[in-house]
């Protein structure tokens, strides 16, 4: 194989620009945090020292960055896929729910079996259930034109409701030994092995970083993945040349559910054995951030979600050390989204501003 | 401006090029698409910085970081594609920046009376309190004139003014034009049409890939002479018809009617056919059906009622992927939406249609390889000038990106051919390579049917022509024996009373 042909799986063309873009967003959203801390009295260096320890500290908290990493590369996945063609899907909360249900349920509800046949039945089971939760407003945009975030966002409400009313009390899905409001454990055979002992990692990174291949070869290699870029790029055109709009956002919008969906099943298999309400701490959320970050690239994503991962275990310490509301992770969330919004790095925008002044005036 | 310089990443768009232009006159930039004329423009507009070279104003150099400042100094441009909000009057687009205040409200009044003075000097009526997408194309382009006199412009520069203009209103902006001139503007008008070089200008400036040709004077040169300088070569006006006779019938629409997309009807009961090796044209004026006409053509609209038939299938409610299948291929009118996808590499457009076919598809995959090979092969085979076939579509000239799009189109060897305004906005070069291709595809025995609103065009290339008035056939000529007063007659609605 050429170099050119492997060249689109990895990189692509705008990527060196793009980045210099994630880098300086990066960057920037660590000054912007680290000034409102100055500002609310807290010295920004330790407070970082201390965020850079939780994450890196120890090998259980290394395990820990790596075990927030995989939910997000399922569900940033998933973001990017629908974003691919031209579709925005802010459910990926709701698509990891359901499909954390499903899995749950063939976790505990099936007989004991050998682990690969139960674990690869169980995210079978939720990328299913996650693609289903995609494929419902797919088919409302594509039948009726119901705008995929309104659709989406209803789906994840109902998708919270339905995780809590299963492990309500009296709930289906209640486990009647525990009075936690949760569900039984699922079999010894549905849990994805730990790789390390002592830490929470389980093999489910590797199939998150294998899916990102996988997904990055569909994207740039396949022909379905072509028809779901020219729709993404240009609906008009690939309208007149004969690839079908409708099919292919019920399609991107379903795949795009199943990978959530397997962040969910994931996330139940490898981490907490068990289904209980609102179980994902926003990952569906942060996967935009992450994809946009990852220049919405399957291979950028890896990095990103990494980068992510770290904040969310980091922010842990930092709030235990130092008292800084671990949410201010969320606040370089939303700047890094901003500044990946710009339609150039920033600091390309703030050289041509310095020129344009010092070029002088005309008169 | 002197010795001007702009380099952009592979291209050299101005190559030392200077252009002088006197006050008070109307002086034309001629040149094919991708000469650099635009480019120049832009840089006097303050739109883009020059690598290197000068620009002079009444003597005095000038700097400038943006178009504002080109503003300030009373340069003003307007633009191919108008920058107006259609759903603001005429008068609120007009005022839009430089709203005279009176308190905290906007002193409506007093701008309206400034404009409707601007206006009349001008002789330029426009209804300011009409709602900017509610009035015509060529009245948008007035508001954006107006625009630049309100703004004070003295020099100003047109952006292929006529592309989207109707015979009527390029006559309109002539004389709008001409009155500018006499009230002392300077008008800089880019073109590639030398008709209208000739028609309305005292100087030309031809410029080819990125350098001056030649400066000249109107009176002193001709169409002929323009043309060579432009082309770099001799170039051929009219296409040569062969008369060849026609084939069996490949296309048949009966009684068709349909809706545009608000919801009224376009087409109301239209019937035509077009056999093999003949080409058919449909002349009219725009907005009479003709959009929709072609769109049903190519399964991207559903009729209300009427039929269909290609190659003596019925085709009504068959999608865009039948339609190509069964041996159709489209030229949008509009490429940029309907024919290339602007972002993609020009290989992966050059597959858009293919891409479930032999031998570019495997199993699941899309050999990248041979669509690559491919496309190098149709570019070179089309004259679509580009460094390699991994260059954005969107990077390319408007000539070549409709040399793309009828490279890929040609090569679905199709039973019969939907060309729409196949050579809007393109230059002479571009035309001429364009028509002896439509010429080609009806000697290799195709069926043609040729949509414009190009009159010339159609009358130079079909073997019948049609016209088309409110979303019916009303006459048929053949080639050569009708002039173009009779079917512009026609064209206007003039045999309804037939």
């Amino acid at each position: 194989m050429k170099k050119g042909q492997l060249y689109s799986i990895f990189v692509e063309r705008e990527s060196v620009f793009g980045l210099l873009k994630a880098f300086m967003a990066v960057l920037f959203s660590l000054v912007v945090v680290g000034v409102i801390l100055l500002l609310t009295g807290y010295k920004p260096l330790p407070v970082f020292g201390s965020l850079f320890d939780g994450a890196f500290g120890s090998l259980r908290r290394v395990g820990e960055s790596l075990v927030s990493t995989t939910p997000l590369i399922f569900s940033s996945l998933g973001f990017l896929v629908a974003y691919r063609c031209g579709l925005f899907n802010i459910g990926l909360e709701g698509q990891i729910t359901v499909g954390g249900i499903a899995a749950a349920f063939f976790g505990y509800a099936l007989p004991t079996m050998p682990p690969i046949l139960h674990v690869t039945i169980c995210i079978l089971a939720g990328a299913l259930a996650g693609g289903f939760w995609g494929f419902i407003p797919g088919y409302l945009k594509a039948k009726f034109g119901v705008h995929e975030v309104i659709g989406v966002i209803m789906l994840n409400n109902i998708a919270f409701k339905i995780a809590a009313y299963l492990v309500s009390m009296n709930g289906p899905m209640k486990d009647r030994v525990d009075a936690m409001p949760a569900s039984p454990f699922i079999k010894e055979s549905a849990r994805i092995v730990r790789i390390i002992p002592g830490t929470r990692l389980h093999w489910g990174i590797f199939l998150a970083i294998v899916t990102a291949f996988v997904l990055s070869i569909y994207l740039f290699k396949t022909r379905s993945g072509f028809k779901i870029r020219a729709v993404g790029k240009n609906r008009y055109a690939a309208e007149a040349l004969g690839i079908s709009v409708r099919k292919n956002i019920i399609l991107a919008l379903a795949l795009s559910g199943a990978l959530g969906g397997m962040a969910g099943a994931v996330e139940i298999l490898g981490v907490h054995y068990r289904l209980f309400a609102a179980f994902s701490p926003g990952y569906g959320f942060d996967a935009i951030a992450v994809a946009l970050l990852g220049m919405v690239h399957p291979i950028g994503v890896l990095a990103s979600a990494y980068l992510f991962g770290i904040l969310r275990s980091g922010s842990i310490l930092m709030q235990a050390t130092f008292g800084v509301n671990k949410d201010m992770v969320s606040v370089i969330t939303g700047v890094i989204v901003l500044f990946m919004g710009m339609s150039a790095p920033i600091g390309v925008l703030v050289k041509n501003r310095i020129n344009r002044k010092s070029h002088g005036s005309i008169h | 401006m002197n010795d001007i310089v702009k380099r952009f990443p592979g291209i050299l768009a101005n190559d030392k090029v200077s252009l002088e232009v006197e006050e008070g006159e109307i002086h034309c930039l001629l040149g094919e698409n991708g000469a650099g004329k635009s480019t120049l423009m832009n840089i006097l507009y303050g739109l883009y910085h020059h690598d290197s070279g000068e620009i002079y104003l009444r003597g005095k150099k000038v700097e400038y970081s943006g178009p504002g400042d080109a503003i300030k100094n009373g340069i003003g441009m307007v633009h191919q594609h108008f920058m107006l909000i259609p759903v603001f009057t005429v008068l609120e687009n007009l005022i839009l920046g430089t709203e005279p205040v009176k308190g905290i409200s906007i002193d409506v009044a007093r701008s309206e009376r400034e404009l409707s003075e601007i206006s009349k000097k001008y002789g330029m009526d426009v209804n300011l309190r009409a709602c900017v997408k509610d009035i015509s194309v060529g009245m948008q382009q007035r508001v954006e004139i107006l625009k630049l006199l309100y703004r004070g412009a003295e020099i100003m520069i047109f952006d292929e003014p006529t592309a989207i203009l109707t015979p009527q209103e390029i006559e309109e902006l002539y004389k709008v034009m001409r009155s500018l001139r006499e009230k002392g503007k300077t008008i800089i008008f880019i073109t590639h049409k030398l008709k209208e070089v000739m028609e309305i200008s005292d100087r030309v400036t031809v410029l080819r890939d990125g350098r001056v040709i030649q400066v000249v004077d109107t009176k002193s040169t001709n169409t002929r002479d323009l043309a060579r300088m432009m082309v770099g070569r001799e170039v051929l006006f009219a296409t040569e018809r062969p008369e060849m006779e026609p084939g069996a019938e490949i296309l048949r629409v009966e009684d068709l009617r349909a809706k545009d997309k608000r919801g009224n009807m376009a087409l109301k009961g239209l019937s035509l056919s077009v056999r093999q090796g003949e080409i058919v044209g449909i002349a009219g004026v725009d907005g009479n059906g003709q959009t929709e006409l072609v769109e049903l053509l190519t399964g991207l609209r559903k009729s209300e009622s009427g039929s269909i038939f290609l190659g003596g299938k019925e085709m009504r409610h068959k999608s865009s992927r039948e339609f190509l299948k069964a041996g159709t291929a489209h030229i949008p009118e509009d490429r940029l939406l309907r024919g290339l996808i602007l972002d993609f590499p020009l290989y992966e457009n050059m597959v858009l249609g293919f891409e479930d076919e032999k031998p570019f598809a495997r199993g699941i995959f899309l050999d990248f390889k041979r669509v690559r090979e491919w496309a190098a092969k149709l570019v070179a085979a089309f004259d679509v000038r580009t460094p390699n076939v991994g260059v954005l579509a969107g990077t390319l000239s408007g000539g070549n990106q409709q040399k793309a799009v009828l490279a890929r189109e040609f090569a679905r060897n199709p039973k019969i051919l939907v060309a729409s305004q196949p050579t809007r906005g393109l230059d002479v070069g571009a035309i001429e390579f364009i028509h002896q291709q439509i010429m080609n595809a009806k000697k290799q025995g195709k069926g043609v049917l040729l949509v414009s609103l190009d009159l010339g065009e159609i009358m130079n290339l079909s073997d019948r022509i049609l016209v088309i008035y409110e979303g019916k056939i009303i006459a048929e000529f053949q080639a050569g024996k009708a002039t173009e007063a009779e079917i512009g007659f026609m064209m206007a609605g003039g045999g309804k009373e037939r």
